[in-house]
């Protein structure tokens, strides 16, 4: 039995390199520090839902075949196509990312990451308006003001508080952790308390209120002392329960809320009572919250690029730090969500120049979001063969779009039986990153990060970048053989 | 309790949830990514308009398809008009695929209804694909 320290966890955009793994029989047999989602990631890595050798589509079912069998399939559908799709590069590390590069200018394909149904939106904007934006560990020392749009990183980044915002002791800023316990025993107290009225034990005091949507009300918590959480979605989601306020905006309206906010940071009034469900003066209080605050930091995920506006919600956000810092110091970041789609953007953008949405078939690269995304070629049914790498979207995908793509030839390389594995023509399994293989890997903050192989792989597996390594190289033997051929 | 007839329009949101997550890491093909992506969490309110408890069956339809999950109540503040079912499959069987020009697809703010379907069941993963895909 051995114990492993700092190790990085392979699973989201925080990237925690705290964990500590104990190591049993060559198998991890207990995960410290880590959140749910890390812990279900390092003890299942060996489950029957693992694949233990290539699989190749006969007759309609996937049956059992050699890596030199499937290799060699890939490469000649590849090499076969005429405009080919390569996707996902999310959940792997740069080196395999670095080789699907090659690999994509080899085929003359399209390469894209699943930043496109994730922060594609956000990454325009930046290329469109600049993003002020830090580390995460200047957050952690310095934010005195956190705020959380459209996202929930209770759900999404579990950790993301503890070693990042809120909760965590910085040089110049305290943890909130105390002040968010003593809310929860108030808060179960009151509950008691409501539950010995209904039963009758106790003198009925006071209806309890009926929440309603325009319950927005800044609480006294927002004049506190230290560090403050706020957070503002459309649902009140577990994230939304820690903050000192909560604001609930009426869906597909954050652009217009932005643009409220930012008139009145510049001192404009507002001729309207409310904007998004949010009275004005609210957000007179939320604005005077900003201006006041020393550090502030907005952290935005999926509900500003994913719902109406997309990347122009974006645009609006990026303005509005830019606004806010007319009067004091504010940064904005998104939340990355996969553990290395941060380092697809950047390996991407060191290869070809552009971030995602890559394609290769004039013989150069070339970037037009909306005609070289992949959901876009697939709905317009324009590709002829895929390859997914460590992502899965025919789970993620609209079914339309997945439609198209499972009606061509499909190559996936994952570690797991995943969705898009169980609809595919040629499946390669693989050794993990993270778990089984060193890497490297780029923190939602574009920090790299080193990532640790811990346990061997299954005998036999070789890595995404290995295989993809091989398929290049099959790739340009079955080319180079058509031109002596010709 | 009597089961409204009609259909219950709303605004159909895909995330993230903790459970999702977790199944997710632990593989697509266990009971638990199952369960975590075959529910719908809906308003009380909207809950009570429909004549539903927890657990009860909905049909969620939207222009681009239909799928039954499980309606679970939202167990923080309201949110009426809006449904919330977790990433997967499932979802995306119905999310609007309109990518305003840029590649992203409308994840959040398709508008959809909802019914009460009590005996219609939830499709597993692979009856879901035999289903969209023939696979």
């Amino acid at each position: 039995m051995s114990i492993v320290n700092a190790v990085t966890c392979p699973v989201c955009g925080c990237l925690c390199d705290d964990i500590e793994l104990t190591i049993a029989d060559g198998k991890v047999a207990q995960v410290k520090n880590g959140c749910s989602m890390c812990e279900s990631k390092f003890l299942n890595y060996i489950s029957e839902h693992r694949t233990k050798t290539p699989l190749i589509r006969k007759e309609g079912k996937l049956v059992p075949a050699s890596y030199e069998e499937a290799i060699h399939k890939s490469a000649e559908i590849l090499a076969n196509a005429n405009y080919p799709i390569l996707y996902g590069w999310s959940s792997t590390d740069c080196e395999a990312q670095r080789a699907g590069v090659a690999l994509a200018e080899e085929v003359g394909g399209v390469l894209d990451n699943t930043a496109v149904v994730c922060h594609g939106p956000s990454i325009l904007s930046v290329q469109e308006v600049g993003i002020p934006t830090a580390t995460l560990g200047q957050i952690r020392h310095r934010a005195d003001l956190i705020i959380y749009w459209g996202c929930n990183p209770w759900s999404a980044h579990p950790r993301h508080l503890e070693r990042y915002t809120s909760f965590t002791e910085g040089r110049f800023e305290g943890s909130e952790w105390k002040s968010y316990i003593n809310k929860v025993k108030a808060s179960a107290g009151r509950k008691k308390l409501l539950s010995l009225e209904r039963k009758g034990v106790l003198k009925q005091r006071y209806e309890p209120p009926v929440q309603t949507v325009s319950d927005n009300k800044p609480p006294a918590t927002l004049s506190k002392e230290g560090r403050k959480l706020i957070v503002i979605d459309v649902r009140k989601s577990m994230t939304a329960e820690m903050a000192d306020y909560f604001i609930q905006v009426e869906p597909g309206k954050d652009y217009e809320i932005m643009q409220a906010i930012r008139a009145l940071v510049k001192d404009q009034e507002l001729d309207v009572d409310e904007v998004a469900g949010v009275p004005v003066e609210y957000l007179q209080e939320l604005v005077d919250a900003m201006i006041n605050c020393e550090f502030g930091v907005i952290f935005f995920g999926m509900g500003l690029t994913q719902s109406a506006g997309k990347f122009r919600n974006i645009d609006v956000a990026i303005s509005l730090v830019r606004d806010l810092n007319m009067r004091t110091k504010f940064i904005i970041m998104p939340m990355r969500g996969h553990f290395n789609v941060t380092g697809a953007n950047t390996v991407f953008t060191w290869q070809s120049g552009y971030p995602y949405a890559v394609d290769f078939s004039l013989g150069y690269p070339r970037y037009n979001p909306g005609e070289t995304t992949v959901v876009d070629i697939l709905l317009r049914k324009e590709s002829d063969a895929a390859l997914v790498v460590a992502s899965d979207p025919a789970s993620n995908f609209p079914r339309k779009a997945v439609e198209h793509l499972v009606k061509n030839p499909l190559i996936v390389i994952d570690p797991h039986m995943n969705v898009t594995a169980l609809v595919g023509d040629v499946v390669f399994p693989s050794a993990i990153v993270g778990i089984e293989k060193v890497g490297t890997a780029y923190r939602m903050d574009h920090v790299p990060l080193p990532l640790k192989k811990v346990v061997e792989p299954p005998e036999g597996l070789l890595s995404d970048e290995e295989i993809l390594l091989r398929i290049l190289e099959e790739v340009r033997r079955i080319k180079s053989q058509r031109k002596e051929a010709a | 309790m009597t089961m409204l007839k009609e259909k219950l329009k709303v605004t159909l949101l895909t995330g993230r949830t903790i459970e999702q997550g977790v199944g997710k890491e632990a593989g697509k093909g266990t009971q638990g990514y199952f369960e975590s992506t075959t529910m719908c969490y809906m308003d009380a309110g909207d809950m009570k308009k429909l004549g539903i408890r927890n657990n009860t069956h909905v049909k969620v339809t939207t222009p681009n398809g239909s799928v039954v999950l499980r309606a679970v109540k939202h167990a923080r503040g309201a949110m009426p008009g809006m449904i919330y079912i977790p990433y997967g499959p499932w979802a995306n069987a119905i999310v609007s695929n309109e990518t305003t020009s840029i590649g992203m697809p409308s994840f959040k703010g398709t508008p959809a209804e909802v019914e009460s379907a009590p005996d219609e069941p939830v499709l597993t993963l692979k009856e879901l694909l035999r289903k969209e895909f023939g696979r």
